[in-house]
């Protein structure tokens, strides 16, 4: 056996995050490691690439026993880990970023020789970026090919793969996967980390499924099925199997939500909105698929009056709201979830029970709030969580101290417990496990049977084709496609979203989408 | 005049220009050090008193580059190893220095000593104009305007300016990559304030050639502003020490000539041009700001 972890146990205050795990990787294969999040995957590789010291347990490669104390430790043994945030310098150019990586720099870097060998790297394995730009101006998909090429650059012969897919639209994930079957046939050993059984199916050689720290079992691909490792990897609760029941919309109503030709200028080198027309009717999902950054943060903010359309008409209820203020919104039953909820949903500092009641003070906190009833605010609040089926800790804890997960569900259960008429709601389920993301889609749903109107922003096009009922493709900050979920696949939506693809769809905003 | 104006802007501008050299570096590895003003201070102190002492001005300029590297050190410690905030740490310091300096000072005050004489460039200096323009100044001013390109140079051509610049925009990616990141904001806090020293020291031993409590004057904060004109750009720094050396040096002449304005009105310029100066480019530039710079602006660290 090539890399053997032998009980390999690991905790951090109040967590076990691995227990004894066993894992054992022959040479050249792609072992997959599946599990949800907080299962303890990426614990156990940050484990193997010497960034944690395991408080058990042994490493080997090739029979002989490692004693990793650092990542250049790891990075000696040959063992490189492309991390899920990746660890490049927006500012540096390619070569530059390399440069860091090598172990043995001179004073002053051939920059000729390692851009030489970005093109090598490129040629051989379909690694193709380009060495002189800036990383700020690389897509991901090429920003993950960069943190590759470092790896391979520095010598290594293992390598860990965080996530790399959670960050790729499907057809750069098809890209990724050719890139990695040269790889191995080159005799390079990846240690793949993912929580999407479809993707496992797809690549790997062998997979280990981690549940709650500790390994549930290992399989070959050719042996396994969707089935068996959804069922090791979600333990005993029940597997979804239904798709939503979806209560049907009252035809002919007027649309909650009209964009007409709306524009809107980027800001610092970004794309804004490019003449976007678009409906979006009560008990109604409108997906919107795109690649981060091509204007769907422009539309959001647009609409929420966060920031002003330089051409065009939004209308809500048929009311033109292109100049109204976002507490105007708020009051005509607008809610937001926005992109980055601990920035921006959420005030990290103040309790739980503070942040719940923050988009509803004038409801809480009558008469300017100069007498607030907390213990009824309380109760209130903890009826809406009982009412969702939710467990959160203690009301007055910190918001900053939850886990993502807690903090989206709050938000969502904050934000749909007003009612809202319309929602707009920003990668809902980012950074979401299995169980997390069931709820959050659960909870759409039922505001969506509602009555309520959902604009659902996503880069999660599987996410996408399950909940919208009509879906419009950004790029570039214009809409390059209209769809029903069925009538495209995410192969398409992925061309179309990264302009590989044009879709022979008209603008023309007297009719925006053909309505349904 | 304008040739006049502009001589005095290049020596006017030296002390600006160093100062604003070594901030360029500390700032380029994620460091606002506030202090400079403080560090200008002690350079210029410690230089006076050590050539009163000895009657050299060499080891003037030595004392006074120390001076201005130990008290950066301390912002170092502060703010590096005790993670204290940015911001206040350099204010502290600069009080601080103010303080020791004038009480330290006081002696001295109108004491006459050995400048720092000028130094013509053989051959250079007898050429019409340009001589006299930019060959006939002391070493210090020669030596501030030959660092700008060799900071230039090490900043962007040579592994130690790549491992300073990885830290200031990401110091957890210069971290995973080995670099001893501590180590590496030390040297460059500690570069800056010896170079804030010698700024002093060609205010107390060659512009002034007196000593005078805080006689700074403001210049360490100029130095600061001018880094976010000259985009944390070393060759930059130099055209914009050079024009608000100029606005002194015009100051001075107005001055000199008996304009009938308020001598507290001209003392105003340099700061107003500081102002629009920030007015007119502070929208523009902020995107290439070192982004380890971020967290000190938005209070994180």
């Amino acid at each position: 056996m090539y890399l053997r972890l032998d009980g390999i146990t690991k905790s951090f205050p109040g967590v076990l995050a691995n227990c004894g795990i066993n894992l054992e990787v022959d040479r050249g294969e792609i072992h997959a490691l599946l599990g949800e999040n907080g299962a303890g995957k990426s614990t156990l590789m940050k484990v193997l690439y010497g960034f944690y010291q395991p408080d058990a347990g042994t490493i080997s490669v090739d029979g002989a026993r490692l004693d990793l104390r650092s990542p250049s430790d790891a990075i000696r043994a040959g063992i490189g880990m492309v991390f899920q945030s990746f660890m490049l310098i927006p500012a540096f150019s390619v070569v530059e970023n390399i440069a860091l990586a090598l172990p043995r720099l001179g004073v002053v870097p051939d920059t000729a020789d390692i851009r030489e060998r970005v093109r090598q790297y490129g040629a051989r394995y379909g690694l193709t970026v380009d060495p002189d730009a800036k990383v700020w101006q690389l897509s991901v998909g090429e920003q993950q090919r960069v943190e590759i090429i470092k790896l391979l650059v520095s010598g290594a012969r293992i390598l860990i793969l965080d996530e790399p897919t959670s960050v790729l639209a499907p057809h750069e994930i098809r890209g990724l996967f050719e890139i990695l079957q040269t790889l191995r046939r080159d005799g390079y050993t990846i240690l793949f980390i993912t929580h999407k059984l479809k993707e496992v199916m797809a690549i790997a050689d062998r997979i280990t499924v981690l549940r709650k720290g500790s390994v549930v079992g290992t399989l070959s691909r050719d042996k396994a099925t969707e089935q068996d490792l959804a069922y090791m990897l979600l333990g005993e609760r029940e597997l979804r199997t239904d798709t939503f029941s979806r209560r049907g919309r009252a035809d002919g109503a007027r649309p909650v939500l009209e964009l007409e030709s709306v524009s809107v200028p980027g800001e610092r080198g970004r794309c804004g909105l490019a003449g976007v027309s678009l409906s979006l009717h009560g008990g109604e999902i409108l997906g919107v698929a795109g690649v981060t950054g091509n204007g769907q943060t422009e539309l959001g903010e647009a609409i929420l009056g966060l920031r002003r359309a330089a051409h065009g008409r939004i209308l809500l209820d048929g009311v033109d709201v292109s100049h109204a203020t976002t507490a105007r919104m708020l009051e005509a039953g607008v809610a937001c979830i926005p992109e980055d909820p601990l920035r921006m949903g959420v005030a990290p500092g103040l309790t739980i029970a503070e942040n719940m009641i923050l988009t509803e003070r004038r409801r809480f906190m009558p008469r300017g709030g100069l007498f607030t009833d907390w213990r009824a605010i309380r109760r209130a609040i903890e009826e809406r969580i009982e009412n969702f089926g939710l467990t959160i800790p203690r009301l007055t804890v910190p918001v900053g101290t939850l886990s993502g997960g807690n903090v989206q569900r709050l938000l969502l259960l904050r934000e749909l417990s007003r009612r809202p008429k319309l929602l707009v709601t920003f990668y809902p389920t980012r950074g979401l496990d299995v169980a997390a993301t069931r709820m959050a889609h659960e909870l759409l749903m039922m505001a969506r049977n509602g009555g309520a109107a959902i604009l659902l922003i996503s880069e999660d096009l599987d996410e996408l084709l399950d909940l919208s009922d009509r879906l419009v493709v950004f790029s570039r900050g214009a809409i390059v496609g209209a769809f029903r979920p069925g009538e495209i696949d995410t192969v398409d939506i992925g061309l179309l979203m990264t302009g590989a693809k044009r879709h022979e769809w008209h603008d023309s905003p007297a009719s925006p989408i053909p309505a349904s | 005049m304008l040739a006049s104006v502009l001589e005095g802007g290049i020596r006017a501008g030296t002390p600006i220009l160093y100062a604003t050299l070594g901030e360029v570096i500390a700032e380029r590895a994620g460091i606002v050090n506030l202090g400079v003003e403080g560090a200008i201070l002690v350079g210029a102190c410690a230089g006076f008193i050590t050539t009163a002492q000895t009657q050299s001005p060499l080891l003037g300029i030595a004392a006074a580059a120390l001076a201005g590297g130990a008290a950066s050190l301390v912002h170092a410690f502060m703010v590096v190893t005790v993670r204290a905030n940015q911001i206040a740490s350099g204010l502290a310091l600069m009080f601080l220095c103010l303080g020791v300096t004038s009480f330290v000072g006081r002696p001295y005050v109108a004491v006459k000593i050995n400048a720092v004489a000028p130094l013509a460039v053989p051959g250079l200096s007898d050429l019409p104009v340009v001589g006299r323009l930019l060959f006939s100044h002391d070493v210090l001013v020669y030596g501030a305007y030959l660092l700008a390109p060799l900071i230039w140079l090490i900043l962007f051509y040579t592994k130690w300016g790549l491992a300073l610049r990885a830290v200031g925009e990401r110091q957890a990616v210069a971290f995973a990559s080995g670099l001893p990141t501590a180590v590496v904001q030390y040297a460059a806090v500690v570069c800056g304030g010896v170079l804030a020293g010698v700024a002093g020291a060609h205010l107390s031993l060659a512009y002034a050639r007196s000593w005078v409590e805080g006689m700074s004057n403001g210049r360490g904060f100029i130095a600061v502003a001018l880094v976010i004109f000259a985009t944390w750009h070393p060759l930059r720094a130099v055209l914009g020490a050079v024009i608000f050396g100029a606005v002194f040096a015009l100051q001075l002449q107005i001055q000199a000539r008996g304009v009938a304005l308020s001598p507290y009105f001209l003392d105003m310029t340099p700061y107003l041009l500081t102002l629009v100066g920030l007015l007119l480019l502070a929208r523009a530039q902020r995107h290439t700001m070192p982004e380890g710079l971020k967290e000190v602006f938005e209070g994180l660290k």
